[in-house]
């Protein structure tokens, strides 16, 4: 096989495996506008919230130790104990799920009705005010994130494909991981809004939510609920990006990753996310490679991704698998 | 509130303003900060050891020469546009120097501040040609700029190569940004000169997904990757780095990918990775001790004292430290205790930093000997190389303090100082 073939195979590969966590946040913002049209901005800042506090679990960590020193006079950062990451993950849901039923009792049940853009300026300041409220609990150094998730090349890839195309392929782990994770996380999402009660709400919700009110689906619970499951996707994503570059404030930026994949895959399929998210991975890292490193000196990924996702806005204003809105006058 | 309760208060007000007597002289240090953001992880430590330094010299030594210091700290974000509104609305308050703590702000501010006649440290970043100070009258860059890293990087490759690159491929990762693209002209004069291939790998902002890049290092194999990166772009391409197994001893990173920050998450996958330095490492140094006694002990510590001796927290430190000397120094010229913004800026160019006077300051070897002159803003471009210790979880310094290629440097220094001053009508001249 010639050289620059497999190289390109390569690249499709990692672009495959860099789409699905693309696909991982931006699954999230589908599940919030799907179910009740808001576009949260924070959904960003939910996955560093939920990698801040299943990090600072696991360390041990007091959470607002600087508020409590600051006003007590103590010196207290840590218990003294390490929780192991499957307990921790646990607390961090309930946590996730706290912050869901805080988020719809403070501030969304009170914009019902609301214009969209109104709702979409709530999570605006619900970002900022997470991020403030994630450095006041945790602080703002950079954690390490190990819930013992595999990193590195995997060298069964690697063997193999030197074998077949006399050059291995570089494939991370952690990138498997995610996949299989993703694909997990999008069977059992389906499987929950498909055959259970609440999810079949949920749906009922999403289609016309006067309609699910007048048979006696309550709004309230079921906002709560697709926030939390937003939390757990965000805390999905927050998991394999924070393996990735440790949990940094930084990691709130990974929602610029899901924009693209949303306009393409569109608001309101999960399908469409993944899809979405394969193809801006794919094409990416294919551009960059054919285009962008030789000819225009490179770091074309962020932009392309963008146009990528313009070019299928014009042909396909709703995305690959979203609704399209008819109105009739 | 009724007008006979705002008489008591208005009375109150007066009476303690008149006990409290004229305000005592001070020199004011603004701290342009940023503990908040995405780079809050770096900002933190930087704005720890800049103020502790000076809490120490007040609780101490009752500020320097015998007048306090007040620090006025104004958190930018690292954020240009907020940089700006820091300078604007602290320079009212008689600020003697400016530490943007940015390569942005730091542009935006040359011509502010060279109108203000406020003095402006750059320290290791911002404008390269600012050492330049027949032209940049009141920008210092002492005692390293970006190209002094890249050269005495290109040194330190020679050193391990017996002597020669000729052959050698050499990758700069670089931040996208005026930042990260300061090194090229250099490292292109540099490949000339020695005879190594330079491949040039942009990573955008934040640089969260590096797989490109570090696909591509995996198959054109450098022999050394050199990395200007900043935030969690270094994290990343650590991590990265240790994915596709490349050697870590041969991957050096500017100063600002070379702190405790950048290597820890990837634990031990990253011991043997190497960082540029214009200062030394760790707190075996007396003046630590002080600081624990009459800052963190007395509860006086900007921070919870946690940061004492990572890379940043030194470096906040040793700007400190740089610009407390330079107020002495100004204080012996001018043969005054309270000074202006000029007398700092003339402290400033008569500064010399010698081993002498690093050990008084309870601060022996820890950076490098320089002296400012008009002509040179920048210091002699001394740097060392650093390499992280993941066992011990450290940084120490592998090689002495090495100067930069002067030849090389010097006719790029005086070009890019002769553009700005025709761009800005500026006649050069000491």
């Amino acid at each position: 096989m010639p050289e620059q073939l497999a190289f390109a195979l390569e690249v499709t590969a990692n672009g495959l495996m860099a789409g699905v966590l693309y696909a991982l946040v931006a699954l999230g913002f589908v599940l919030i506008y799907k179910a009740s049209g808001i576009f949260n901005y924070a959904q960003g800042v939910m996955a560093l919230f939920a990698a801040l506090t299943l990090a600072g679990i696991m360390d041990g960590q007091v959470p607002f130790s600087h508020l409590i020193n600051a006003i007590f006079g103590t010196d207290v950062h840590y218990f003294g104990w390490n929780v192991p990451a499957f307990l921790a993950i646990l607390l961090t849901m309930v946590v996730m799920i706290a912050l869901a039923y805080a988020v719809q009792r403070l501030v969304f049940r009170h914009l019902v009705g609301q214009e969209p853009i109104i709702l979409f300026m709530a999570t605006i300041g619900l970002a900022y005010f997470l991020e403030g409220v994630g450095d006041l609990m945790w602080g703002s150094d950079i954690k390490s994130m190990d819930v013992g998730l595999p990193q590195g090349i995997n060298g069964w890839i690697d063997n193999t494909t030197f074998e077949l195309f006399g050059y291995g392929f570089f494939i991370d782990n952690l990138d498997i991981v995610a996949s299989i994770i993703a694909a997990l996380l999008v069977i059992g999402l389906v499987i929950y809004a498909q055959y259970t009660k609440q999810g079949r709400a949920m749906r009922a919700v999403a289609d016309d939510h006067q309609a699910a009110l007048s048979v006696g689906v309550s709004l309230n619970f079921i906002w709560i609920l697709v926030w939390s499951l937003a939390g757990f996707v965000a805390l999905v994503a927050g998991i394999m990006w924070g393996t990735k570059s440790g949990v940094q404030f930084s990691l709130s930026l990974i929602a610029l990753k899901a924009l693209p994949v949303l306009m393409l895959g569109g608001f309101t399929s999960i399908p469409g996310a993944i899809v979405g998210g394969l193809i801006i991975g794919v094409g990416e890292k294919l551009f960059e490679f054919l285009i962008g490193a030789p000819f225009l000196g490179g770091a074309t990924e962020n932009w392309f991704a963008y146009m990528l996702a313009l070019i299928f806005l014009v042909f396909r204003p709703q995305g690959l698998f979203g609704e399209k809105i008819i109105e009739r006058v | 509130m009724n007008m006979k309760m705002r008489l008591k208060l208005t009375t109150v007000a007066l009476g303690v303003t008149l006990a409290a007597g004229p305000a005592m002289a001070e020199l004011v240090f603004p701290s342009l900060s940023y503990r908040t953001g995405p780079y809050a992880a770096n900002g933190i430590p930087f704005a720890d050891g800049y103020a502790d330094y000076f809490t120490l010299l007040n609780e101490r030594d009752g500020g320097i020469g015998g007048e306090p210091i007040r620090m006025i700290e104004c958190e930018t974000g690292y954020n240009t546009e907020k940089g700006v509104e820091c300078y604007e609305s602290t320079k009212g308050e008689g600020a003697l120097v400016y530490q943007p703590l940015s390569t942005g702000i730091t542009y935006q501010l040359i011509p502010k501040a060279t109108a203000d006649g406020i003095p402006v440290h750059s320290m290791g970043y911002g404008r390269t040609s600012a050492k330049d100070g027949a032209v940049f009258k009141s920008i210092f860059n002492y005692p390293a700029n970006y190209w002094d890293g890249a050269s005495v990087a290109i040194k330190h490759l020679l050193d391990i190569n017996g002597g020669s690159l000729e052959g050698k491929k050499i990758a700069l990762v670089y931040h996208n940004s005026a930042y990260g693209k300061e090194p090229i002209r250099t490292l292109e004069e540099l490949s000339k000169k020695h005879g190594f291939e330079l491949s040039l790998l942009p990573i955008d902002h934040p640089g969260q997904e590096q797989k490109s890049q570090w696909l591509q290092i995996r198959r054109e194999k450098p022999d050394n990757v050199i990395m200007y990166g900043w935030g969690v772009m270094n994290q990343v391409a650590v991590q990265e780095a240790a994915n596709i197994r490349y050697p870590m001893d041969q991957f050096i990173g500017i100063w600002w990918s070379g702190s405790e920050n950048d290597v820890r998450p990837a634990g031990e996958a990253a011991n043997g990775y190497k960082a540029l330095t214009f200062h030394n490492v760790g707190s075996d140094f007396p003046v630590f001790a002080d600081i624990q006694k009459f800052v963190v002990d007395s509860g006086k510590a900007a921070g919870a004292g946690d940061q004492i001796g990572t890379a940043l927290y030194n470096r906040g430190l040793y700007a400190a430290m740089l610009a407390a000397e330079a107020a002495k120094t100004a204080q012996g010229i001018h043969n005054t205790k309270a000074l202006t913004p000029a007398q700092m800026r003339d402290g400033m160019e008569a500064l010399e930093i010698t081993e002498a006077k690093m050990a008084g300051l309870g601060l022996p070897n820890f950076g490098p000997e320089f002296k400012v002159s008009c002509e040179n803003h920048g210091g002699n471009g001394l740097v060392a190389v650093s390499q992280w210790d993941a066992a011990a979880d450290s940084w120490s310094l592998i090689t002495d303090y090495v100067q930069s290629d002067q030849d090389v440097l010097e006719p790029l220094i005086a070009e890019d100082a002769a553009a700005f001053a025709a761009e800005a009508g500026i006649t050069p001249g000491c």
